[in-house]
């Protein structure tokens, strides 16, 4: 399947627009699924994941053909997800460092939706609820989270999407899951 | 949990991400037996990442792809040189270097108009012309540039003359070599000619030994 794509890859470097067709064809349901989870609005998912496609093609010759396509696309959705959750909250001063923090601002802190009330959480059908304490998850755990259990990709290929040693990864899987535990545990 | 063993909750880890050893396995088994609390942690974990993974599959909605395809630019998407250009960062800056210094070549054969000779101290000038008078000798190099140059006399070393012209008079004597340049290509030739003996102060014109 790799093969495939890169040939195609190649043919769209040599001009034939058609050619990226295919390659959205093939690629358009996992990278709308990824912006889904992340984003949580289905509007939002699909701008956004056709913008991921739009820049892949703008830019495909920075793609360095010896890696994987999808990785590549991947990580071109996550960083574009990550940027609109950021435009989306208020502007208090996001940027700030917390004292104390090693490099983290108040981003990795926040959640992409805010609290509901109990009672409406409880309601709530499971899938729905999972998505919902998946994206209260803070940013640095949410995209991880989403990758490995949504996406079902391999710790090794997160780490290639979102550019971390693998360690940091890992770390990031316990805690999210451990988050999530938490945060589940009222059910 | 604190009061259980730390490594205990690095195993459960391990082992959700598929990644633990038998013995760890084993290690982990025999705490959960004893430990109530850890137990319940794992079958928490557990049953988080189930649920996790049973969110299902969501699909891209129709439309979608021809979404994307309206929104690729219309021209098509830059290859070819730019690309050659990266590949290729050595012979890039050999061209440029080739292009800058031609280009500082050619100006300078175009731009410079000004009359100027080498400072000799017994020339004479008449107008845009050096006279070398007769009975004088010349000692050194002698350089014209957009004037004529007449030889009454004698030059003890090489003649040029740049866009002008060079009259010798019978009485006139040049040891060395002499040339006229006139042509963009004569003037291209004496400037590489006059940096490789900048380069190489020992080269000489083998003419001149011969003489």
């Amino acid at each position: 399947m790799d093969e495939l794509i890169n040939k195609r890859v190649k043919e769209v470097l040599h001009g034939n627009q058609e050619a990226f067709e295919e390659i959205v064809i093939h690629f358009q349901h996992r990278l709308y699924q990824v912006c889904y989870r992340m984003l949580n609005n289905a509007a939002e998912a699909e701008d956004i994941a056709q913008e991921a496609f739009v820049r892949a093609y703008v830019n495909l010759e920075t793609y360095d053909q010896k890696r994987k396509f999808s990785t590549w696309l991947y990580r071109i959705a996550t960083n574009l997800c990550i940027d609109r959750i950021r435009k989306k909250k208020p502007d208090y001063y996001l940027d700030a460092t917390i004292p104390g923090t090693e490099g983290l601002d108040m981003y990795s802190q926040l959640a992409a939706v805010q609290k509901l009330p109990e009672e409406e959480v409880e309601k709530m059908e499971m899938k729905d609820r999972i998505q919902y304490e998946v994206n209260r998850l803070p940013d640095k755990y949410r995209t991880i989270i989403i990758l490995r259990y949504m996406e079902d990709l391999q710790l090794q290929e997160i780490a290639d999407i979102l550019e971390m040693p693998l360690g940091t990864v890992k770390t990031r899987v316990h805690r999210g899951r451990e988050a999530l535990r938490q945060q589940m545990g009222s059910m | 949990m604190e009061k259980c063993p730390k490594h205990v909750v690095h195993f459960i880890h391990a082992f959700l991400d598929g990644e633990i050893t038998n013995e760890d396995e084993q290690v982990m088994n025999e705490h959960l037996k004893i430990c109530e609390e850890c137990r319940e942690t794992f079958e928490e974990l557990r049953q988080t990442v189930t649920l996790m993974k049973g969110v299902g599959i969501v699909e891209a909605p129709p439309g979608f792809v021809n979404g994307v395809t309206a929104r690729l630019p219309k021209q098509t998407i830059k290859k070819g040189p730019s690309k050659w250009f990266r590949q290729h960062p050595f012979m890039v800056a050999a061209a440029m270097f080739l292009l800058l210094m031609s280009a500082s070549f050619f100006s300078s054969f175009e731009n410079e108009q000004q009359f100027s000779f080498t400072k000799q101290p017994n020339l004479v000038v008449e107008g845009e012309t050096v006279v070398v008078p007769a009975g004088e000798t010349v000692v050194g190099d002698l350089v014209v540039k957009n004037g004529d140059l007449r030889i009454e006399g004698e030059v003890d070393g090489n003649v040029t003359v740049i866009r002008g012209s060079k009259y010798m008079a019978s009485t006139a004597v040049i040891t060395g070599s002499s040339e006229e340049i006139n042509e963009i290509f004569d003037w291209l030739w004496y400037k590489m000619k006059s940096m490789a003996k900048e380069v190489i102060p020992a080269s000489k014109d083998p003419k001149l030994e011969n003489e």
